[in-house]
């Protein structure tokens, strides 16, 4: 059994084998951290807010009433400890329930249960030079008296004997040059794992300094390090979103991965035109390739190529830009160290390798601009010979900087084409911030500071600049489509400008305080994210009229960082007249706390599905050759629906069900009879009315037919399509209700060969 | 589970001149000998049989050197006045010169005196060549005329009065025992068949010819003149193929080399240049003291002779190839034993238990590996590393920076360690590519060990050396940036002025870093 805690105050019970929640209590408080003791069944302890006090908090336990109903109110509460941390850290019961332990900055609290003793002791006496020495983590020994702590300062020390509050020992370890963030003890208690920055799991035997064995390089920092029952595995979990599965012999087994968050997303969103997948920072170094349908990392492609160290306060070199070709062919990454006195830069252009797959060095451009580089763009001409290629990046350092291809001509060089600096331009030695090419590629707009210019892509001329003064320029781009001559243009003093190319004059502006500006790269339409008095709003418009077609404010409280927009696979159907834009491809949006959110076209109402609740039904089915094809279409829906989180809701409109449409594809000689699947296939006709109140757990299985339930005769057709796929696994209520024939051709139709379907 | 990335060492492209196969051939020459001959060397030609002696004709003398004699193993030296052109037959037996006084003498390369002498020229005779039947001889002289002489009986055959110059270069086909050419000062060179009256063709090279040069097939023809070196096809008529302008003062001479791929010329501009006969593009280049007057290509191009204005003779003989068999012996039953058993396909039944492969890291990137950052140093400050790959040593310096360990690994050294770090920033401070990261390394160490200077002669001895290298440097710069200031207003005087155009600085990415660090 599987308790749960949450912040709105409430023990949630789940049967985990099967995740569906059992019991509910109620405590009525902030729940920040929850343990529970196999000794005690009945009582579960919290951490809970202080009433009345800020960032104080108590561990409490609270007793769990064992009774009938679904929703329990826990209202009997007994403070244990007071004045402990909110991190689940900083708390561990001892061996077989009998102290509760507790660190809180320099502090360590013991009390003991039987006696209602508790001990405090200080490491404040014992304060290092290298600075604090706070308690971070600690840890119980499982077999014997013996607490182990860990410090900020790298140490990790060992209590004993912590009965007497002035004949206390302790020992301490020191491996870690930086803080312990978690330390756990093997099952048996005779080693101790320790992780924390360095990104190195370290593995200590016999509680002695001298012999420990590392697993290092494990990625990112190790935030929480716990072991199963039986001790094989040791799981780590990472700051970077990350779980890491290691053997008991430290080897590393597995790691369980999706978006990877990083420190600092500087790449922005940029799409793959290859893959269709999110390009960002991953880890240190690194390009994730992230796929939004499958919630998955492609692929992490090593751009900066040298040792991680992990370690705070290194300035390290770091991804900051990335831009590919129209096609993919071709990447570009710029990647920086930070410092003071002369930035170290590095552009490299990266050929995408058909045979390996993957993309290739081809070039690599030491300090490109002597500067910070601002920007970076490809002329991404679809029609154009590959030849044509050309690379612009804008610099901190007042100029722009045109690379193209040069092809080798020397027959024994390694690699035929190179890149190279073709012209270099400037405008009044002001800093060049943006860059951006028309769209079919012959200008190229570049601003500088408060203005924009525009030039000539083939002969470098400077045609005409824009400027709107006040305000230096945020963001540049060029309309699509329709609206080719249209420049559209944010200011940092709040203004969306909209200029035409042809007459060189203002075509409109609106007083709008942009941060994004994301033209959709199929449409016309362009996406703008404001930010306004704490909160974002999303405006889309297209450039030839100055009303925006579709305004969303209040988008969400983070400042949105970047947005982009994903071409869908094809062009959703979409009735409402506002969402009409979001039919060629979907808009995703970053935040400042890095989460990732799309705009869903669907309303409120029609995404009540607890998404969430359906995947869990969903994997406990057993895989059969039938759940595998009705499920496919499931889980599509339902998987998007988890991957992109809040707003994503259910297109339910219209559509048969997806069983049914399986079921008259497939061959009639594998079906059952006619005389089953007529009431199904007839059902499915039937004009289904919407009954929201039917929630029960049998329901949630009927769920994803997506159809009401209004009378029994209903219910059972559409049960019968589950039984089709796993008479066994269903709920016990419906199984009663089948005959014995019907039973009887089941199995028969799980004797048969399905091998046939993998064909599909 | 990521492995550990060893430090990398960034690959710097050389600048200028790149590396192809022809510098690698050319460059295979060991360092030259120089003779100094009584005047400036008009000609050399090298015997065609073996032991490929070569006549040099200077002043009143003509001297026989061996492949690697110092000293002249013969000399002919029976000229009133200058001596011209001494020129071997085929067979390498007779010697034919041409003399100031319009003579031309036939000598017999066993004998000391003129086997025949030939008398006709009524001015100095400076080209003279055997026809390839070895039994006739042509003449080209200051009084304008070609003449082609009998060997035998030492008379004049015919003689073409045509040039309206001196005449100054020739030279006789292989593939027709009756065709031979002569360039004249006239700008012009004529193509002769002794079979007729008249010259067969006539090329006009634009200025006045110093050297004509057939191909072995006889189809192409090149001329000398001026800065040009010109490229004629015979057999079309004389069409021109192409032109050559990469002298910057009158080319003197011309030369083949053994297999005709390669077409070499000098110059009074004191280069040598190679061209490649299929491409005509320059391949290669030498450089030389003084301005160059003859050129020639020993056979197999095992010796490159050049003769300079002031008399001086530059020999240049090729390297021997280098060999490794020993090593090669020494290897082979180890690489047996390694190999065995690598061709071994794995049954069906076999479990096959993979070797993990090991890699194999430098000494300082496994100490860079544990974190220890000073014998890191230690180990890139090893004199292979320092002397040979200072790339290695400044890259693992970088890495230290990087890693914020550089100052810690920098203090706590000696004086002799100190002296080692101080002599190999001073000279590779001033090296574009090493610049960023040795100027940090050149500030740390002056913080760490200013305290202490003043107390080791030898480190202060090594600080003052930086100071001068800095500070040599930064006048550098600054020369070059006034010589840059003076070229952008020359280029804006000569451009026509375009409002647009305010900055076409094409820098190619290589941006030179301007020293400005004076605080050392």
């Amino acid at each position: 059994q599987l308790y749960s805690s949450s912040l709105d105050g409430s023990i949630k019970l789940w049967d985990f084998m099967d995740g569906i929640p059992i019991k509910t209590f109620t405590v009525g408080h902030e729940l920040l951290a929850l343990y529970a003791l196999a000794g005690s069944e009945d009582s579960v302890f919290v951490v809970i807010p202080k009433s009345g006090e800020r960032d104080t908090f108590q561990l409490v336990s609270v007793k769990l009433i064992k009774a009938a109903g679904q929703d329990l109110e826990a209202k009997e509460l007994s403070v244990i400890l007071d004045g402990v941390d909110a991190s689940p850290k900083s708390i561990a019961f001892g061996r077989e329930g009998e102290y509760v332990a507790a660190v809180k900055k320099g502090d360590l609290q013991v009390y003991f249960f039987k006696q209602k003793q508790l001990n405090r002791f200080s490491v404040s006496a014992v304060k290092a030079k290298s600075g604090n020495n706070h308690f971070t983590c600690i840890a119980c020994h499982p077999k014997e008296d013996c607490i182990a702590t860990g410090h900020a300062d790298g140490k990790i020390r060992l209590w004993r004997n912590f009965y007497h509050k002035k004949e206390y020992t302790f020992s301490t370890l020191h491996w870690h040059h930086d803080t312990v963030m978690d330390i756990a003890f093997s099952v048996e208690g005779d080693s101790l794992l320790s992780g924390g920055v360095e990104s190195v799991l370290v593995l200590w035997h016999n509680e002695s300094d001298c012999q420990k064995d590392f697993l290092p390089r494990l990625g990112s920092a190790i935030e929480y390090i716990s072991m199963s029952p039986d001790g094989a595995l040791c799981c780590t979990l990472h700051t970077d979103n990350r779980i890491t599965i290691v053997n008991s012999n430290l080897r590393f087994s597995k790691s369980i991965q999706g978006l990877i968050k990083s420190v600092d997303v500087k790449t922005g969103l940029v799409v793959d035109p290859r893959t269709k997948a999110l390009v960002l920072n991953g880890e240190p170094g690194h390009l994730q390739f992230y796929s939004l349908q499958s919630d998955q990392q492609l692929f992490s492609l090593d751009i900066v190529q040298r040792q991680y160290i992990h370690q705070a306060g290194l300035n390290q070199i770091d991804l900051v830009k990335v831009a590919f070709s129209a096609q993919g062919k071709w990447l570009a990454t710029v990647e920086e160290r930070e410092e003071e006195s002369d930035p170290e830069l590095q552009l490299k252009l990266w050929f995408y390798d058909e045979e390996t797959q993957s993309f290739k060095l081809n070039t690599r451009i030491n300090m490109p601009h002597e500067d910070h580089i601002t920007d970076m763009c490809f002329r991404d001409v679809d029609g154009l010979e590959d030849d044509s290629l050309i690379l612009v990046t804008a610099g901190r350092d007042c100029v722009f900087k045109v690379w193209v291809m040069v092809e080798d001509t020397d027959p024994e060089a390694q690699q035929s084409v190179s890149w190279s600096c073709d012209f270099v331009g400037s405008y009044h030695n002001y800093q060049a911030t943006n860059c951006c090419f028309s769209e079919d590629g012959s200008l190229l707009a570049v601003s500088f500071e408060e203005t924009v210019t525009v030039w000539d892509s083939v002969t470098w001329d400077l045609k005409c600049t824009f400027c709107h003064p006040p305000g230096k320029i945020r963001n540049i781009c060029f309309g699509r489509l329709t609206c080719s001559k249209y420049l559209i243009g944010t200011t940092d003093y709040g203004f969306l400008c909209c200029w035409n190319l042809l007459s060189c004059a203002l075509e409109w502006s609106a007083h709008l305080n942009i941060l994004v500006l994301q033209p959709d790269p199929l449409s016309e339409y362009i996406a703008a994210v404001s930010w306004l008095s704490k909160e974002s709003s999303l405006f889309v418009f297209k450039p030839n009229e100055p009303r925006p077609i579709y305004i969303q404010r209040n988008l969400c409280k983070e400042k949105i960082q970047f947005a982009a927009f994903v071409p869908r696979d094809e062009p959703e159907t979409i009735s409402a007249e506002k969402y009409l834009w979001l039919r060629r491809s979907q808009l995703f949006f970053l935040t400042d706390m890095q989460e990732l959110m799309t705009l869903s076209t669907k309303s409120l109402e029609e995404r009540l599905t607890p998404a969430s609740k359906q995947l869990a039904v969903e994997e406990s089915l057993p895989v059969t050759p039938f759940s595998l094809l009705l499920g496919k279409h499931r889980r599509q829906q339902s998987q998007e629906d988890i991957d992109l989180g809040k707003l994503v809701a259910h297109n339910r409109h219209g559509q048969e069900s997806p069983a049914v449409r399986e079921l008259l594809h497939t061959p009639a000689h594998v079906l059952p009879s006619a005389s089953f699947l007529c009431p199904i296939f007839i059902n499915s006709l039937l004009i289904s009315k919407e009954n929201k109140s039917a929630e029960e757990v049998a329901d949630e299985v009927e769920m994803e037919s997506e159809r009401t339930e209004d009378s029994d005769e209903e219910r059972d057709v559409s049960e019968m399509e589950q039984e089709d796929t796993n008479p066994m696994e269903l709920l016990g209520e419906t199984i009663c209700k089948l005959s014995k024939s019907q039973e009887k051709e089941l199995r028969k139709i799980r004797k048969m060969d399905y091998s046939w379907i993998a064909a599909f | 589970m990521a492995t550990y990335k060893s430090v990398a060492v960034p690959a710097c492209p050389k600048l200028g001149e790149r590396i192809t196969q022809d510098t690698v051939y050319w460059r295979g020459y060991k360092t030259p000998v120089q003779i100094k001959e009584f005047g400036a060397i008009n000609k050399i030609d090298f015997s065609p049989v073996p032991p490929y002696n070569y006549a040099v004709t200077a002043s009143s003398r003509i001297h026989i050197y061996g492949r690697y004699s110092q000293e002249p193993i013969k000399t002919f030296s029976r000229f009133k006045d200058a001596a011209y052109c001494a020129t071997y037959r085929d067979d390498g037996n007779l010697l034919v010169a041409g003399s100031e006084e319009g003579s031309i003498r036939l000598f017999d390369i066993s004998g000391k005196a003129p086997l025949r002498q030939f008398d006709g020229h009524s001015k100095a005779v400076h080209v003279v060549g055997f026809l390839s039947d070895k039994y006739r001889i042509f003449s080209g002289g200051d009084d304008y005329s070609s003449n082609l002489w009998d060997i035998p009986s030492a008379t004049e055959i015919v003689s073409y009065s045509e040039h309206t110059d001196y005449v100054r270069c020739g030279c006789a086909s292989k593939v027709n025992a009756d065709v031979f050419i002569t360039g004249s000062y006239d700008h012009t060179v004529k193509l002769f068949d002794a079979r007729t009256k008249h010259s067969v063709m006539t090329i006009e090279h634009g200025q006045p010819v110093e050297s004509v040069l057939l191909f072995p097939s006889g189809g192409l023809l090149v001329s000398a003149g001026g800065r040009y070196v010109k490229v004629w096809d015979v057999l079309k008529g004389g069409q021109l193929l192409v032109s050559l302008k990469n002298h910057h003062k009158t080319v003197t001479c011309l030369c083949l080399n053994s297999s005709g791929q390669r077409l070499l010329s000098g110059s009074l501009d004191r280069h040598v240049k190679i061209y490649s006969t299929t491409s005509y593009k320059v391949v290669h280049s030498f450089n030389y003291a003084t301005s160059i007057l003859s050129l020639a290509l020993s056979p197999e191009d095992e010796t490159i002779v050049v003769g300079m204005t002031n008399g001086v003779l530059n020999i240049k003989h090729r390297k021997p190839e280098e060999r490794k068999e020993d090593s090669e012996k020494k290897r082979r039953p180890a690489y047996r034993t390694h190999v065995k058993g690598r061709t071994y396909m794995p049954k069906q039944e076999d479990f096959c238990v993979s070797k993990p492969v090991k890699r194999v890291l430098r000494k300082y990137d496994k100490l860079l590996k544990s974190f220890q950052s000073s014998k890191a140093l230690d180990a890139v400050l090893e004199p292979p590393i320092r002397l040979y790959t200072p790339e290695v040593t400044v890259a693992v310096m970088q890495e230290l920076h990087r890693r914020g360990t550089l100052r810690s690994a920098l203090a706590g050294r000696d004086e002799k360690q100190i002296n080692l770090l101080l002599t190999f920033v001073a000279r590779r401070v001033i090296e574009p590519r090493f610049t960023p990261v040795l100027v940090t390394v050149a500030d740390m160490i002056t913080d760490i060990y200013q305290p202490v200077v003043g107390q080791s002669a030898v480190v202060d001895r090594q600080f003052l050396r930086l100071q001068e290298a800095i500070g040599k440097e930064i006048d550098y710069q600054e020369e070059l940036l006034e010589v840059l200031g003076m070229m952008d207003t020359l280029f804006a005087t000569f451009t026509k002025k375009r409002d647009t155009d305010l900055d076409t600085n094409k820098s190619n990415g290589v941006t030179e870093t301007i020293e400005t660090n004076t605080n050392n």
